[in-house]
């Protein structure tokens, strides 16, 4: 039989302990989660990227929907549990639900602390603890103005870095001498104030908070000494608490945090406490790799086998802000029993400290040149006598002869270290448990080791060890990036390049290539268009579309044929004509002398086999008719096949046709990753094939059923089904909102079913059918787009646009031929 | 008679583009490179004759619009994988003109 589980809280720890149960004991436990956040499982860790524009929220989602449904977990988000019954064995949310338990497991995480002074509950207040506070944070950067962060430590700095490349002007308070004294020494506290300085940082150590000033929202922070800076927003990055009261009030013990065994276990042997909350042999944990630690011991246990325990390892901290290498491990206080070695390159702004003890490393600080990070690590935890090597410790490995090796080559350093070497912090992963794992798997790429081992999973400081191994199992079979790139020209993938050019403001296909450092002067065919479109998708407005980077159908607007003439399609809007219309086709076949003549799959009729030098007249005299360009040629909205719905049929229930020219006339002319093509039909018997389309709508009588994510070509799937919409208005919205999220988040050439299937269907129904300010916003920025993109190329062409592409430079050598 | 003809002007010549010339004995595609360099080859591409002056002009190469062949402009060989090569066509920029040599363009002289 099935056993309850209930967890209360859904962060990182609890998240990873299910991972390993479902593992080790599938199908064992029914589990109930209460997440106080209205959010799934995502990497706390990587908050700070988010504030500063490096990732994006979704970037650092763990676990989506689809997870939680895949393992029929419940999770109730937004509940606060307010109440544990020991004796019944139920927990009972804020909203009303009560969960009966076999086995809880707490999992409450910490508050931050707000240092007690006045004016700490204005708005404009702020914690840095979870995705809200930055969500809070990035709209008071929006608008501008001065930030005030207190506290001086890892997650201080963090948010101030941040905080300053949004463009806010930033002042961090410390009340200690230098910073990150926790962490650092005060040489590499030095380097470190200076380097914020440098970046236009104002930092004010020994700086005691007296007052946070303002009326109805802060206006300044007073020191002791008096000093007034002024402040729009204030963080408070001091420190946190183990979130302890649900426990106290069931009367379980708890000292700093909630008292566990090593197995986890609280006094109540039916409760275990993980996480920030627990409080292991009197230690208490906020740095990720002793939590997942406590993770995999949680799980062994729930799964039966208690011999595993938690044991106390030393972890080492890395500052996460781009260009900051910073690394410290250990215990580096000076005394009398200690040696120390210190590297300095002022000019490099390089600082090394190795603290020994009896010719062993105890501590290490490292600023300014980290890589060694990672062997000083492993040295320390296997207590190596280091006296054979003293001279040259401090250069790192690359330099230790018989140990690395006397060359330089990083990848003989990485082979050097051995097999229980560790190569991932956070997850606690060896070297042997990578390479085995590449082995036995065959895993060929970061991807695979990140979800077979976790290594490289979570802050991502270790991806470049983690890929000299994959180089050295593989050799030259493996492709060292860490995701597909988009083409030779670069190392980043698409999603990468994307979230960089709106992060970093580029709005040139130069600038792109400048910034993320393409490794070609002027990229490919491959990676020029799909720059293009993220440009013109991004900046609807202020970028000016690069001709030569776009395929010669979207130049030429028509579609080269294999003899390299072209074919033309103008559009009839839903599928509709007339005979004046027909006419005009029929009058421009003869006088251009067409040779073929064909009724697309589109509802729309394609001439083929035209002269390029002829485009331009066969688009004046089809523009007279009234025609515009069908973009049949585009990676942008094509046709909105459509039946005759309620207007003739019998069966109909809506004007489907009329719809369909309504979404076709909304929509045209608008770019997306890869063609779309869109349906509606006017009943369920579905004449229009709307089940099959990129996005289709069913109308039925209660209104629109809207899908999207079909396909007929390459691959075949019917629809999924996203929603429904009462009114024509709502079903426009929701068609219009979800193009633009896929024009925002999709690859270039990403079909939309391959995108939704990689984002997942629930998330996109929560974007769109749920978040009700995000659908709205996703549509407000379609409709923004389409002032810029509706306008007719044939039309503009006929103007006399781009007139050398469709003449000759020269005819030569005819005359002289003659003669 | 000069070994050179004109085809026209520098400035005709889109930069990252090309244009075609026709000639008695075939087209052939003019291209200009970001960096300024001007290059002519005979406008087929040697897999199934696409038109390369279509095609997107990168690096001192182009990509065949048809089948996504590169085919490096200097010489005329197909890059990476792909076998096959076409004709270069002897070019110069002289002041603002481009001119190819004649003896490549003109039938009679070609004979």
């Amino acid at each position: 039989m099935t056993e309850r589980l209930v967890i209360i809280g859904n962060g990182m720890a609890p998240g990873r302990m299910l991972e390993h149960l479902f593992e080790q004991a599938p199908g064992r436990f029914d589990v109930t989660i209460f997440n106080a956040e209205p959010r799934v499982n995502y990497d706390r860790i990587m908050l700070s990227p988010v504030l500063s524009g490096e990732k994006a929220y979704d970037d650092i989602v763990i676990h989506n929907e689809g997870w939680y449904a895949a393992h029929g977990i419940a999770l109730h988000r937004g509940h606060r549990v307010t109440h544990i019954d020991r004796d019944a064995r139920t927990v009972t949310s804020d909203a009303g639900v009560t969960a009966p338990y076999d086995r809880l497991v707490i999992a409450t995480g910490s508050n931050p602390f707000m240092i007690p002074v006045p004016g700490r509950d204005l708005p404009g207040v702020l914690a840095y603890r979870d995705a809200g506070d930055v969500e809070k944070m990035l709209a008071a950067t929006r608008k501008g103005g001065r930030a005030v962060v207190i506290g001086g430590g890892l997650l201080g700095l963090e948010a101030a870095a941040g905080l300053k490349l949004r463009g806010m002007e930033v002042t961090v308070l410390h009340v200690m001498p230098t910073l990150m004294e926790r962490q650092l020494d005060p040489a590499a506290g030095y380097l470190l104030e200076k380097e914020l300085k440098r970046r236009g940082i104002h930092v004010a150590t020994c700086a005691n908070t007296k007052a946070i000033l303002g009326e109805d929202r802060v206006r300044a922070v007073e020191l002791a000494d008096g000093t007034l800076i002024p402040a729009s927003l204030v963080v408070m990055a001091v420190g946190i608490r183990p979130n302890v009261q649900i426990a106290k009030d069931a009367g379980l013990e708890v000292a700093r945090g909630i008292v566990t065994t090593d197995g986890m276990q609280t006094s109540d042997p039916a409760i275990f406490a993980l996480g920030e909350c627990a409080e292991v042999m009197g230690q208490v944990y906020g740095l990720v790799a002793p939590l997942y630690e406590q993770a995999r011991v949680l799980a062994a246990h729930l799964a039966g086998d208690t011999a595993p325990r938690f044991v106390h390892q030393d972890t080492p901290t890395k500052l996460k802000v781009t260009g900051i290498d910073l690394y410290s491990l250990g215990d580096f206080a000076e005394g009398d029993d200690r040696e120390e070695i210190v590297l300095r390159d002022a000019s490099a702004g390089v600082y090394k400290r190795i603290v020994l003890k009896d010719n062993r490393i105890i501590g290490t600080v490292l600023y300014g040149e980290a890589a060694d990070g990672a062997w000083f690590n492993d040295l320390k935890k296997k207590a190596t006598d280091v006296s054979g090597m003293r001279d040259t410790l401090i250069f790192g490995q690359a330099f230790q002869a018989g140990q690395g090796g006397a060359s330089a080559d990083p990848l003989a350093a990485v082979a050097a270290l051995s097999d229980d070497a560790e190569i991932c912090g956070c997850n606690g992963v060896c070297k042997g448990r990578i390479t085995g794992a590449i082995q036995a798997k065959g895993l060929t790429d970061l991807d695979g080791v990140r979800a077979h081992t976790k290594a490289s999973a979570s802050c991502g400081t270790c991806t470049g060890l983690v890929e000299k191994l994959l180089k050295l199992e593989l050799g030259d079979t493996y492709n060292p990036a860490a995701v597909q790139p988009m083409c030779p020209c670069t190392t980043h993938g698409h999603d990468e390049v994307r979230r960089l050019i709106r992060a970093k403001g580029l709005k040139t296909i130069p600038a792109v290539m400048q910034e993320l450092e393409w490794t070609t002067s002027c990229g490919c065919a491959k990676c020029r268009p799909a720059l293009n479109y993220y440009l013109v998708c991004d900046w609807p407005d202020e970028y000016a579309d690069d001709y030569q980077s776009r395929f010669v159908n979207e130049r030429v607007h028509a579609n080269i044929q294999k003899d390299g003439t072209y074919s033309v399609v103008p559009r009839m809007w839903g599928g509709m004509t007339s005979s004046s219309e027909l006419r005009a086709i029929a009058d421009v076949v003869d006088k251009f002398d067409i040779p073929a003549v064909k009724v697309t799959g589109g509802q729309r009729i394609d001439m083929l086999g035209i002269r390029k030098e002829d485009l331009p007249a066969v688009w004046a005299d089809l523009g007279k008719a009234g025609f515009v360009s069908g973009q049949a040629y585009a990676k942008g909205l094509r046709t909105v096949k459509t039946c005759v719905g309620s207007t003739w049929c019998r069966f109909g229930t809506q004007d489907s046709t009329g719809f369909g020219i309504r979404l076709e006339k909304f929509m045209w002319g608008s770019w997306t990753p890869a063609k779309l093509k869109l349906a509606v039909s006017g009943c369920p018997r579905n004449c229009a094939e709307a089940t099959c389309k990129d996005i289709g709508v069913i109308c039925v009588d209660s209104g629109y059923e809207i899908h999207f994510a079909g396909a007929a070509g390459l691959d075949i799937k019917g629809t999924e089904v996203l929603g429904r919409a009462t009114t024509e208005d709502e079903a426009l919205e929701i068609v219009v909102a979800l193009a633009q999220m896929y024009r925002e988040q999709g690859r270039y050439l990403e079909r939309i079913y391959k995108w939704a299937k990689r984002i997942g269907v629930p998330e996109i129904k929560r974007q769109i059918m749920e978040d009700l300010p995000r659908r709205r916003a996703f549509y407000d920025r379609f409709v923004f787009s389409q002032k810029f993109a509706q306008v007719d190329p044939w039309s503009e062409r006929v103007s006399g646009k781009d007139k050398h592409e469709f003449r000759p430079m020269a005819s030569v050598g005819y005359a002289e031929a003659a003669e | 008679m000069s070994i050179w003809i004109d085809i026209g002007a520098l400035g005709d010549l889109p930069l990252r583009g090309s244009r075609c010339v026709n000639t008695p004995v075939g087209k052939i595609g003019v291209f200009r490179t970001a960096d300024d360099r001007v290059f002519a080859i005979r406008n087929e591409c040697p897999h199934k004759g696409g038109p390369l002056t279509e095609g997107i002009v990168h690096g001192h190469s182009v990509t065949c619009p048809l089948h996504n062949w590169v085919i490096s402009l200097e010489t005329g060989a197909a890059q990476g994988a792909d076998e096959g090569a076409v004709e270069t066509i002897p070019v110069r920029v002289e002041g603002d003109r481009v001119l190819l040599l004649r003896a490549a363009v003109d039938a009679r002289a070609a004979a």
